[in-house]
C-alpha cells in the first residue's frame, strides 16, 4: 500500500531524460499523432472517392462501395486492424516477390496508417455522402445556368454548401481516429498506449503512467475541440444558429 | 430523387453475388478449417460471454447514464461539473487505455492492500472480469450520458409547465413527463450505441477475459493460422451486428418515435 502510493507520486519517473520515461511517452504520442493524421487523410481520400462513387457511380461500383462500408462498420476495429495488418503486409510482400524484389519489412507506422485509413474511409464515405446530398439541387443547377464550369460549381457552390453538414461528422471521426490508434498497441506498434504499458511494466508504476498517458490523450482531444469549434464557426458563417 | 432502394435480382447484383459465393467456396475448400470442430464448443461459450458482457454493461451503463445526463441538464453546478468532467474524460481517452489503467493500475493497488487480499472479494478482484465490466460500463455511461443530457434538455418546456399547471409536484412531473419523454427521445440513438459497445467488447480479451475474440486468439496460437480464424471472427461479429440491428429495428417499430 505504502509502496503503491509512493509509486503514484514518483514524479521523477516522468522525467524526459532516460532514467525517466517522459521522453518515451512523448515519442509514443508523436507516433500516435502521425498515425492518426496519416490515417485520417488517407481515409479522407477514400471518403471523397467513395462518396462520389456512391452518388454518381454506376450500379456495380455503388454496390461494391456499399459492401465495403457495411463490412467495415459491422466488424470491430480491433479485428479489422489485425486482419488488415497481416493481410496488408502479406499482400505487399507477395507483390514485391512477384515483381522480383526483396521482401520488405513494413514499418509499423506505415501499416498503422494504412489500417486506420481503410477504417476511417468507410465512415468518412458515409459522412461525405450525406453532406453532398444536403446541397440543394437548385443551387448547383442555378450555378450551371450562370455558365460556371463543373469545377467552378464544385469550388463555389458544392464545397462551401456541404461543409457545414460535413464538419460535425468529420470532426467526430478525427476524435475517433486519435483514439483508434491505441488499438495498434495490440499488433505491436510503439504508439502511446503500448509504450505506456511497457513503462508501467518496467517500473511497476502502472497507475502513474496510464494517468499521464490519459492526460496526453485528453489534451489532444481538448485542443482538437478548440480547433474544431473555430472551423465550425467558419463553415457555418451566414447560417442562423439552430438552437 | 433517384430510387435508392433497388431490387436484389438485377443482373449485376446476381453476378456480384455469384462472385461472393465463389470467394466463400474458394475459402472453404482451399483454407484450413479442420480446427473448427475441436473449438466449436469453446466458440459458442465465447460468443455467450461476449453477449452477456454486452447486455450487462449496456444496461448498467444506461442506468448510470440517466443520472449523469440529468445532472448535466438540470443539476446544480457541484453535480453538473463532475458529471461533465466524467463524460469528457471517458470520451477523450481510448477505451483500451482506460481498461489497462483499471486492470493494471487498480489491480496493483489491491495487490498491495492486505485488507483487500484477505477479504471475500479478493478472488473476484484478482480476475479480469470485474475490470472489464467496469471499464465497458463507464464507457457506455460516458457516451450515452451525453445523449441523455441532450434528451433531457430537449423536452419542450411547455410539457413540463403543463404538468406543473395540473398541480403535479416537481417529482411527479419528473416521473410522469420529463423522464419518460427523455428516455423516449434517447431511444433512437440506443441502437447505434449498442452496436458500438459490441464492437468494443473484444478489447477485454487483452486483459485475459475469455470472450469469442480470446478463443480465436488461442486458435491462432495453437494452429499457427493467420487468416482463417480472423475471417471467422469477422463473420461472427458481422452476424452479431446484423442480429442486433434487426432486433432494434423490431423494437423501434413497437415504440412510436415520431414527432419528438
Amino acid at each position: 500500500m505504502i509502496d503503491w502510493i509512493a509509486g503514484l507520486a514518483a514524479w521523477e519517473l516522468l522525467a524526459l531524460e532516460p532514467p525517466g520515461w517522459g521522453g518515451v511517452l512523448l515519442r509514443g504520442l508523436a507516433v500516435s499523432l502521425q498515425v492518426a493524421v496519416g490515417g485520417y487523410l488517407l481515409g479522407f481520400l477514400i471518403g471523397v472517392g467513395g462518396a462520389t462513387g456512391k452518388l454518381y457511380g454506376g450500379p456495380i461500383l455503388r454496390d461494391i462501395l456499399d459492401v465495403y462500408t457495411t463490412l467495415v462498420r459491422a466488424v470491430p476495429e480491433l479485428v479489422l486492424i489485425l486482419l488488415l495488418y497481416y493481410a496488408g503486409t502479406d499482400a505487399l510482400n507477395q507483390i514485391m516477390i512477384l515483381l522480383g524484389a526483396e521482401r520488405v519489412d513494413i514499418s509499423g507506422l506505415a501499416a498503422g496508417i494504412f489500417v486506420i485509413g481503410v477504417v476511417q474511409g468507410a465512415y468518412q464515405t458515409e459522412v461525405l455522402r450525406g453532406a453532398f446530398k444536403a446541397v440543394p439541387h437548385g443551387e448547383t443547377e442555378a450555378a450551371r445556368a450562370y455558365g460556371m464550369s463543373p469545377l467552378q460549381v464544385l469550388r463555389r457552390i458544392t464545397l462551401p454548401g456541404m461543409l457545414p453538414h460535413a464538419v460535425p461528422g468529420l470532426s467526430n471521426l478525427w476524435l475517433i481516429a486519435t483514439k483508434d490508434t491505441a488499438l495498434l498497441a495490440v499488433v505491436g506498434v510503439a504508439e502511446l498506449t503500448l509504450v505506456t504499458r511497457q513503462a508501467g511494466g518496467t517500473t511497476k508504476s502502472y497507475f502513474l503512467f496510464f494517468c499521464a498517458a490519459g492526460l496526453l490523450y485528453l489534451m489532444v482531444t481538448l485542443l482538437s475541440n478548440v480547433v474544431i469549434r473555430l472551423i465550425e464557426r467558419h463553415a457555418r458563417r451566414g447560417i442562423p444558429a439552430v438552437r | 430523387m433517384s430510387p435508392e432502394q433497388r431490387r436484389w435480382n438485377e443482373p449485376h447484383r446476381l453476378v456480384l453475388m455469384a462472385i461472393a459465393v465463389a470467394i466463400v467456396l474458394f475459402a472453404a475448400y482451399n483454407m484450413r478449417w479442420d480446427w473448427l470442430p475441436r473449438y466449436s464448443g469453446k466458440l459458442v461459450s465465447g460468443v455467450g460471454t461476449t453477449l452477456w458482457l454486452l447486455l450487462l454493461t449496456s444496461v448498467l451503463g444506461f442506468l448510470i447514464a440517466l443520472p449523469l445526463g440529468l445532472a448535466q441538464a438540470a443539476g446544480p453546478v457541484w453535480l453538473a461539473a463532475p458529471a461533465r468532467a466524467f463524460c469528457t474524460v471517458i470520451r477523450g481517452t481510448p477505451l483500451l487505455l482506460q481498461l489497462w489503467l483499471l486492470y493494471y493500475g487498480l489491480g496493483s493497488l489491491f495487490a498491495y492492500w492486505p485488507e483487500v487480499r484477505q477479504s471475500w472479494a479478493w478472488p473476484y478482484l484478482r480476475s479480469a472480469w470485474p475490470y472489464g465490466v467496469l471499464a465497458l460500463t463507464m464507457s457506455f455511461a460516458g457516451y450515452e450520458g451525453e445523449v441523455i443530457r441532450g434528451a433531457f434538455a430537449g423536452v419542450p418546456r411547455g410539457e413540463l409547465e403543463a404538468g406543473r399547471a395540473y398541480g403535479m409536484s416537481r417529482f411527479t412531473v419528473f416521473r410522469r413527463i420529463w423522464l419518460p419523454r427523455a428516455i423516449h427521445r434517447a431511444l433512437p440513438t440506443l441502437a447505434g450505441e449498442t452496436v458500438l459497445q459490441l464492437k468494443a467488447t473484444p478489447l477485454v480479451a487483452t486483459i485475459t477475459v475469455v470472450d469469442v475474440y480470446a478463443i480465436i486468439s488461442r486458435v491462432r496460437q495453437d494452429t499457427y493460422l493467420t487468416y482463417e480464424p480472423l475471417l471467422l471472427l469477422a463473420l461472427i461479429y458481422m452476424l452479431l451486428t446484423g442480429v442486433l440491428v434487426l432486433a432494434f429495428r423490431w423494437l423501434e417499430a413497437r415504440v412510436p418515435v415520431k414527432g419528438s
